[in-house]
């Protein structure tokens, strides 16, 4: 399959050998074109019309409009983050930005930053990522040499300067006040709001805190304009995403989709479809924080909106399959696990409620469960609604369970004994 | 009874830690933004952190031994017990858990001669299960160090653990 800029804006410079994309051949290939037209034909106010127009959302999970975003941002003395503290299970599309295309990134960074005039930049970067910090530093330091970032850059009246920090793991600290927190150097437990960020967030000063695929999209769409952008998509939602599948499918890995594509096209023609000798049971659309679909399900638009109506969200666009050979408490247990050891345990419900399902789900699994654990594990759902807790830590954590109680509670009744 | 720790010369940052931490320190606005750097950076030659290293990390960026104490056991790349020369780390999330991350766990488990958590007796591996890796397509993962392995299969585990041993 060849790849064009007009269907792939965020992948189509790796075209077949995906090797890294360095300055030389970035700048082959029409790279910074869109940051020196950002910085000397169009004022910061004009570009964030351009985002806000293009109906870019930010491809981080929650799906905020982008350039509403940057309006927020009054102040002139901001700071830009970069989210790159990729922890989600399931996902992993943020890595394969990072460790190919580091000049996109940077470049989406340089003009945000123009646009939020901000004088100093951070991709805080999770530590784990060994590839993506050496090709990211390495990039930072080729246009330092070229003076292309520092002072005056493109000859302009802009300075900037971009850090890449490396996190110590904890996956709260992808949470936008808790990465704050993290980066001013304290624990990384989530802010009280308001103050937003916007007003308020790193060391005192107003701070946009965006994701890297969201900053990945910006150098295009200056470069093309909204309306080319727009048109990408199959859907009301505009652009592309980078969507995969992963589980126990024939080609798991990542693509550039528009968004709109449905789950069934994913699954069939990009991830060849199931492994033989299984068979679908669930599908997770984005990442363990979001709600299982059913099979029928598959055949939905994978776009925000549509995901949404089938009661779930589509989170980081990265789905996975569940198999029928997988038993659903055990799963479960996993997922749960995994979120009760990450609560940052600054809030009672989630930090003594997420153990409590993890216990109740331990006994469901030796088949000692009580005759009441089902309404409890519901009724710790409902107390951990959003709103209830602190953060969206412990909502995002019980989407799972609450819909797999929904669909498969004949397998949690297995676990219970009748006396 | 309040143990007294006399200054000796382990409670000060070598030299190279120090040139390390002044290195990224133009990055951060103030001493305790740079802290988690100056964990990391004095772990790299010490492989962990011990109550010694917290005292004189403290008293090099002149910040309060609590407030260190607070963030280093807060984090989980940052280690306040001895270990083994190598880290190894697996991925235990679910997508790896569909993949069946558990007979990678077991025949690490096995070869070691340890449970998850432990060092061996010769000091040279710690084994331990991590967080998602960003490698979902390309699980079970492996981390040793800074290495990462995908798609291991246990028939590999031996041959890769070669290399470190
Ligand atoms: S909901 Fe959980 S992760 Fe969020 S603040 Fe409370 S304890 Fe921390
Ligand atoms: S779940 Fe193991 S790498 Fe993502």
């Amino acid at each position: 399959m060849i790849i064009y800029e007009e269907t792939h804006p965020l992948t189509w410079r790796l075209k077949k050998k995906k090797k890294p994309i360095f300055l030389k051949k970035y700048l082959k290939y029409n790279g910074y074109n869109g940051a020196k037209k950002a910085i000397t034909k169009f004022s910061p106010n004009e570009i964030i019309e351009i985002i806000k127009k293009s109906g870019l959302r930010g491809r981080g999970g929650a799906g905020f409009p982008t350039g509403i975003k940057w309006s927020l941002i009054k102040k002139k003395k901001s700071y830009l983050i970069c989210n790159a503290d990729e922890m989600e299970p399931g996902t992993y599309k943020d890595r394969f930005l990072l460790e190919n295309l580091p000049h996109q990134l940077i470049e989406g960074i340089i003009i945000a930053s123009y646009a939020l005039q901000s004088k100093c930049a951070y991709i805080f970067l999770r530590g784990e990522y060994i590839i993506a910090e050496k090709n990211i530093n390495y990039a930072i330091n080729e246009l330092l040499d070229k003076k292309m970032l520092g002072k005056n850059i493109f000859n302009s009246n802009f300075s900037l300067n971009i850090y890449l920090h490396t996190g110590a793991g904890r996956y709260i600290c992808g949470e936008e006040t808790a990465l704050i927190n993290s980066l001013e150097g304290k624990r990384a437990n989530p802010r009280f709001k308001p103050p937003f960020p916007s007003s308020s967030g790193l060391w005192g000063e107003p701070t946009c805190v965006n994701n890297v695929e969201t900053l990945s999209n910006i150098p295009s769409i200056i470069k093309n304009g909204f309306h080319w952008y727009k048109n990408i998509s199959l859907s009301i939602d505009s652009g592309t995403k980078m969507m995969g599948f992963s589980g126990k499918v024939n080609n798991p890995g990542v693509w550039e989709l528009p968004l709109g594509i449905t789950a069934r096209e994913l699954l069939e023609d990009y991830a060849h479809g199931i492994c033989n000798g299984y068979s679908i049971k669930a599908w997770l659309p984005g990442g363990a924080g979001t709600n299982f679909l059913l099979d029928k399900h598959l055949d939905l638009p994978m776009d925000f909106n549509s995901i949404q109506k089938a009661g779930s969200r589509l989170g980081t666009g990265l789905a996975v399959i569940i198999d029928n050979k997988i038993n659903m408490v055990n799963l479960l247990l996993n997922i749960e696990n995994f979120f009760s050891r990450e609560s940052c345990g600054w809030c009672t419900p989630c930090r003594d409620g997420l153990p409590w399902i993890v216990k109740i789900l331990k006994c469901l699994k030796k088949k000692q469960g009580k005759i009441n654990d089902i309404n409890t594990l519901k009724n710790i759902c409902n107390m951990l609604q959003p709103g209830k807790t602190f953060c969206a830590h412990a909502p995002g954590a019980l989407a799972p369970l609450k819909s797999a109680i929904k669909y498969f509670k004949n397998e949690f009744e297995k676990g219970i004994i009748y006396k | 009874m309040n143990q007294i720790i006399f200054l000796n010369k382990k409670n000060l940052l070598s030299k190279l830690e120090i040139k390390k931490i002044e290195k990224i320190k133009f990055k951060y606005k103030d001493n305790h933004a740079i802290s988690i750097e100056s964990l990391k950076v004095v772990q790299r030659y010490r492989h962990w952190i011990s109550d010694i290293s917290l005292k004189a990390i403290s008293k090099y960026l002149n910040i309060e031994l609590n407030y260190l104490e607070e963030i280093s056991t807060f984090y989980s790349q940052i280690f306040r017990k001895p270990v083994g020369r190598h880290v190894i780390s697996y991925c235990d999330s679910f997508v790896c858990y569909v993949k069946n991350y558990k007979r990678i766990k077991n025949v690490l488990e096995k070869t070691l001669k340890i449970k998850t958590g432990q060092t061996t007796k010769n000091k040279r591996f710690t084994l331990l299960q991590t967080c998602c890796l960003g490698n979902c397509d390309k699980g079970p993962i492996l981390m040793i160090n800074r290495d990462t392995y995908t798609n291991v299969i246990p028939k590999y585990v031996n041959n890769i653990l070669n290399r470190y041993r």
